[in-house]
């Protein structure tokens, strides 16, 4: 896809967080907003992975340590096909299997995640056992910023290094927010990049919401043979709605009818701007 | 079956936060940590005013409960707040080995317990944390009822020398306990006398175990009601005392079967009076997505499910 064609398709997943999130009257909304565009150019660009290969040994991998933004998952995985999208009108909502975090019940979910800190050691272990079985599939997964300071990131990032995971990315979706302030002020990690290169990682950083920077980068993973890569995604929360962007309340904030509406105009207007 | 007018219904994260928040102009040594959740833990009030004496660590529980018992060895008396499954199973292990076994004067203060945080599913419902930390030596449990509970006990625990467990939750529920009550750490509260059966509440169960009482009265069976808001040190005199009276009977909890309130009256009355005992709680299943009260009913965390293990209690007897 293009990178004008991937676009218009993020404006679409977004109207679909927002309704979703909308009709459940519950959900991660800044945090889903920023990561769609990864999402987006991770599943219509880079993974090899779709409904009909899901079972495949051979299939990439992609596992969502923030699991909280399940929203944004869900979306694209109704896109690929894995489930009807009408299935999301049951979102969070009681008896259905589209509840606030990931879980396997949902066809095309590899892992069940909501606590912080457990998908990198995850990714780590799949990445393993790939490598043991000389098998080509590549494993990808999502991070967000306020999660890093969970000491098991650091240990799984020592692993990765160790084993010479060029099979294994991680992204980190930095956004510089979290749930209590900026995660500067909160629990300060800068510089990312000089503490994953140290712990013996590749590092680049991309604009998260440029889809042709997005898609290049990813071309040229690994980015150093026999090193795991990090992709530091600088984005906004809340992105692509005015009044959400870089917004601290928007985290786990629901829209009323009004700020609904405004939402779905304004993406609606951004058609046009493409 | 005696009244419990009450006025208004909190959340007793709200007492928890109030309590934090007495501390902080009474006692000095109180200091507070939290992983990121500070409103969610209603502690942002304590944060205003005592902005020296609070640390907002991020999102690092772990780390949170070893600044915690390290901080003791300064002289601090910490107070901890997450949600529940991050204070308990997360950090297992900080809590055995640098909490419980080296006995540190932490108060690990755990709200959104059990099922009723809702929406967001299985993964924050935690129904084993009073299992994980009842089974620690030195370890003290406690789970009010409501908001003037929550916030009398979190003042109480600051005073006892000692590792506690302090658990409660997220959605309102009636404040019906005085507000100027003295919280007894140890100390069962008969809430009701009545000689037909004993039942047993913790946590949000307890105002379940009030309106079971009011349905069991219209059968014309006398319930008494206690509530057990210390799992650990358990009453064991007020509980034997209730039973030899009423011989059988019931308890009620927002936790799994395995390890919670119920679980520790069946070793009681298997030791030293073996009579029939039926449990309410979560019966080795995980939660999910649903709104507080939609998950009670299903989890029969409620005064229906009461009222039929009292039938089936009696019928035992
Ligand atoms: C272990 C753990 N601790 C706390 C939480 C509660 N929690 C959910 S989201 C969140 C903030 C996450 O911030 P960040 O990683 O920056 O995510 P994003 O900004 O992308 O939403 C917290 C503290 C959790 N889910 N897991
Ligand atoms: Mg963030």
């Amino acid at each position: 896809m293009t990178p004008k064609e991937l676009a218009l398709k993020s404006i679409g997943y977004r109207k679909n967080i927002l309704k979703y999130i909308y009709g459940a009257n519950a959900g991660h909304t800044g945090g889903s907003l920023s990561c769609i565009d990864i999402l987006n150019v991770l599943y219509n660009h880079t993974l090899n992975v779709g409904p009909d290969n899901f079972k495949s040994p051979d299939r990439d991998r992609y596992i969502q340590s923030k699991g909280h933004c399940v929203e944004a998952l869900f979306v694209v995985l109704a896109d690929k096909g894995f489930f009807p999208e009408s299935d999301l009108e049951t979102l969070c909502r009681y008896k259905s299997h589209y509840i606030g975090h990931p879980t396997r019940k949902v066809n095309g979910v590899e892992q069940n995640t909501g606590a912080l800190g457990h998908g990198l050691p995850i990714s780590v272990g799949t990445a393993l056992a790939a490598k043991m079985d000389n098998k080509a599939y590549r494993v990808f997964t999502l991070l967000g910023d306020g999660e890093l300071p969970e000491g098991s990131n650091w240990e799984a990032a020592l692993t990765a290094a160790h084993y010479k995971l060029d099979n294994l990315t991680a992204i980190i979706d930095h956004n510089k927010l979290q749930i209590t302030g900026r995660t500067s002020d909160v629990c300060n990690t800068d510089p990312i990049d000089l503490k994953f290169e140290s712990f013996g990682w590749a590092v680049r950083h991309v604009d998260g919401h440029d889809f042709k920077m997005l898609q290049e980068t990813l071309d040229e993973l690994p980015f150093t043979d026999s090193k795991p890569s990090l992709i530091i995604a600088h984005t906004v929360k809340g992105k692509g709605i005015s009044y959400m962007e870089d917004e601290l309340k928007w985290h786990h904030g629901v829209p009323n009818k009004q700020q609904y509406a405004q939402a779905i105009e304004e993406l609606d207007n951004a058609v046009a701007t493409l | 079956m005696k009244d419990f007018p009450y006025t208004e219904s909190k959340d007793t994260r709200s007492g928890f936060g109030a309590g934090l928040h007495e501390l902080g102009k009474t006692n000095p040594n109180v200091v507070a940590l939290c992983a990121d959740l500070t409103g969610s833990l209603k502690m942002d009030a304590f944060k205003k005013d005592f902005p020296e004496r609070f640390f907002q660590v991020g999102i690092a529980e772990a780390n949170m409960i070893g600044l915690a018992a390290g901080m003791t060895i300064g002289g601090k008396i910490p107070f901890t707040g997450t949600f529940a499954n991050f204070s308990t199973g997360r950090v297992y292990d900080q809590i055995r080995q640098s909490v419980a076994y080296s006995g540190k004067n932490v108060k690990i203060c755990a709200s959104h317990a059990g099922v009723t945080l809702g929406e967001d599913g299985a993964t924050h419902q935690i129904l084993e944390d009073l299992g994980m930390m009842k089974m620690l030596p030195h370890m003290t449990v406690i789970n009010p009822c409501d908001f003037n509970q929550t916030k009398a006990a979190t003042i109480a625990i600051a005073d006892y020398e000692g590792p506690v467990y302090l658990r409660f939750g997220r959605p309102v529920v009636p404040n019906f306990t005085p507000a100027d009550q003295k919280f007894e750490i140890g100390k069962a509260w008969v809430l009701n006398e009545g000689k037909d059966v004993s039942i047993f509440a913790t946590g949000h169960l307890v105002w379940k175990a009030v309106l079971a009482g009011k349905i069991l009265a219209e059968q014309g069976i006398d319930a008494e009601i206690i509530n057990i808001h210390t799992i650990k040190p358990l009453d064991e005199e007020a509980i034997l005392a209730s039973v030899a009276k009423t011989r059988c009977v019931v308890s009620a909890e927002e936790h799994q079967l395995n390890g919670g309130l119920g679980d520790s009256i069946a070793q009681l009355l298997a030791r030293k009076m073996p009579l029939p005992l039926e449990m309410v709680g979560v019966n080795d299943s995980f939660g999910e997505s649903g709104t507080p009260e939609q998950l009670m009913e299903k989890y029969r965390l409620n005064e229906g499910a009461i009222v039929e293990a009292v039938q089936k209690v009696m019928a035992r007897k």
